[in-house]
């Protein structure tokens, strides 16, 4: 099984949002990028598959060449190969058409993204990707098991979850239940080490224009002082009265 | 030309995030001076839209469409919004409709934003404004496909009421054997309890509870209020709730009226995911804790003693305005 792990680089979650340019452009000044934590929980699903049944795993990112630090700790964590598709991530449909090129041409079975990247919260490229290659695809995924070409996948739903039977080639939208919190990877040295040398493809873009374009960003309005209460038939009083809330 | 707006039912009535989006696309509809149209999938009655601005509703009937499917649902929206001849194509922000969207944008050929919270600052160039970095900023983004997708966030419009006709038209979509290509084999879904998604007040609990067999006065706290439960990441990591209950940036985002925070210090990540909730209370111990800095209203104490206090004047509460 051919497995391609879809890596968006993205801001840590601690990260300071702001922005330059005229509030055009997001601020990397001081930024820690990390693996989206969705997509941390698809590799490590994908490192499960490569340990217990041979598969091969490759991981992809849309970006410019300081997007590869980000591709380098996934080969840590232990993908056998890294591409980077050399122009910026600028919506999500064009991204899903970089990414529909490259799964049509390396024959992937199982390609796995996040539910959404935690900086855009787009949460559109894994569908868009399997709609544009004809694959099956599951979102909010938080199981997976794959036998021959057979899937069976968990989806969370509003209030529940709903086992869903389905085929490859699948592109899933993962998070956490994928794997757990406890079974993510720290790469060791020895992981380190060997991430240097494995390959790391530079691809060069097709032509896919931006179809959604930010114009401006702006930031929340500052928040008033909290009202602080004493005893709960005040905060009951002000519930009712004054937020109208109960 | 029309607004065309996907309509979510449960148990044969309409969802209150469907009346939203069909004010919402009404709003649309107005300023670019032109008609609703809703589609509904085995849905409710046909005037319960018209009482929210629907001038046209298309239903759909069909069995093999009982179990949601992305891809055989995504078909019927983009199928719905070519005979309509739609230029905005709007759907809510409920799991299933995050599912499809990004479906019916390729299918259309559309531009797609999601969590969308207002109307367009303008429809010729079309801008809308959305949330972006878990709720951390705004993007005012252009789309300039000819067709628009947007998912509007829930309880960022709110509910208008007008008067559309709401003309009931059965519509029936080809189907074929590719779009059942996945398969509902079962659903695991609590009927009795209120989800986060859906829930007007959410009750959300952390560390500070000190462990699982605290959660009862949570849980009856939901109960008088009809509420959804949430936790923390801690909290849900440690096993001590459900995973599905862990609301935050890597977990569910909630935008409730109400959101009640009880031993929840506040991480910057946890903020993130409930900021877009209406009002928020938060009770703790620790006067210092962050949350305190995002909430509404606060309570500086010991959920141990405030919580069965605020219960017991809480179901006073209820039992004189009921």
């Amino acid at each position: 099984m051919k497995i391609l792990v879809c890596i968006s680089h993205v801001p840590d979650t601690t990260s300071k949002i702001n922005f330059t340019d005229g509030d055009t452009k997001f601020d990397t000044a001081g930024v820690n990028f990390v693996i989206n934590p969705n997509d941390e929980f698809g590799l490590t699903r994908a490192m499960w598959f490569k340990e217990k049944q041979g598969a091969s795993v490759h991981v992809i990112n849309v970006g410019g060449p300081e997007t590869e630090p980000t591709l380098r700790k996934a080969l840590a964590i232990g993908a056998d190969e890294a591409i980077r598709i050399n122009t910026p991530a600028t919506d999500g449909y064009s991204v899903a058409k970089q990414l529909a090129n490259v799964v049509k041409e390396g024959g992937y079975d199982l390609v796995i993204g996040g539910r959404e990247s935690i900086d855009y919260n787009g949460g559109m490229v894994p569908g868009m990707l399997a709609k544009l290659i004809d694959a099956n695809f599951v979102n909010t995924c938080i199981s997976l098991e794959v036998n021959g070409t057979d899937a069976t996948a968990i989806r969370e739903i509003d209030g529940g979850k709903e086992t869903i039977s389905t085929t490859l080639p699948l592109v899933v939208g993962g998070q956490k239940g994928l794997v757990e919190e406890s079974d993510l990877r720290i790469p060791n040295m020895r992981g380190i080490m060997q991430a240097r040398s494995k390959p790391l493809h530079v691809k060069e873009a097709i032509d896919a224009n931006a179809e959604t374009n930010t114009v401006v960003f702006e930031k929340p309005a500052p928040k008033g002082a909290v009202k602080l209460v004493d005893n709960v038939d005040d905060l009951i009083n002000l519930l009712h009265n004054e937020a109208k809330v109960i | 030309m029309s607004v065309l707006v996907y309509t979510e039912s449960e148990n044969g009535s309409f969802k209150k995030i469907a009346l939203e989006v069909v004010s919402y696309a009404k709003a649309i509809a107005d300023s670019m001076g032109t008609s609703v149209t809703a589609v509904s999938v085995n849905g409710g009655n046909a005037s319960e839209l018209g009482a929210y601005g629907a001038d046209k509703v298309l239903e759909v009937s069909n069995d093999k469409l009982n179990n949601f499917n992305a891809e055989a649902y995504a078909d019927v929206l983009a199928q719905a919004a070519k005979a309509e001849n739609a230029q905005v194509v709007v759907l809510s922000q409920s799991a299933n409709a995050k599912f499809m969207a990004p479906l019916v944008a390729v299918n259309l050929e559309a531009g797609y934003v999601p969590n969308v919270v207002g109307i367009p600052e303008s429809t010729s160039p079309f801008k809308v404004k959305h949330s972006v970095f878990t709720n951390k900023a705004f993007s005012v983004t252009e789309i300039s496909t000819a067709i628009k997708v947007v998912g509007l966030g829930k309880n960022a419009f709110g509910l208008k009421e007008s008067n559309g006709g709401a003309a009931a038209e059965s519509f029936s979509p080809t189907l074929s054997e590719d779009d059942f290509s996945t398969k509902v084999v079962s659903v695991d879904k609590a009927t009795d309890k209120v989800t986060i998604a859906d829930a007007e007040i959410v009750v959300s609990a952390g560390r500070g509870l000190k462990g699982p067999e605290n959660w009862g006065m949570i849980e009856e706290m939901a109960e008088i209020l009809g509420a959804a439960t949430a936790c923390s990441k801690p909290v849900s990591d440690m096993g001590w709730r459900p995973h599905g209950e862990h609301v935050g940036q890597t977990g569910k985002p909630v935008a409730s009226n109400l959101y009640i925070a009880i031993g929840i210090s506040g991480a910057i990540q946890h903020l993130a995911g409930i900021n877009s909730s209406k009002v928020k209370v938060v009770i703790n111990t620790d006067p210092e804790a962050p949350f305190f800095k995002a909430a509404d209203y606060g309570i500086v104490g010991d959920a141990f003693e405030i919580v069965p206090q605020l219960n017991e004047k809480l179901k006073a509460f209820k039992a004189q305005n009921a």
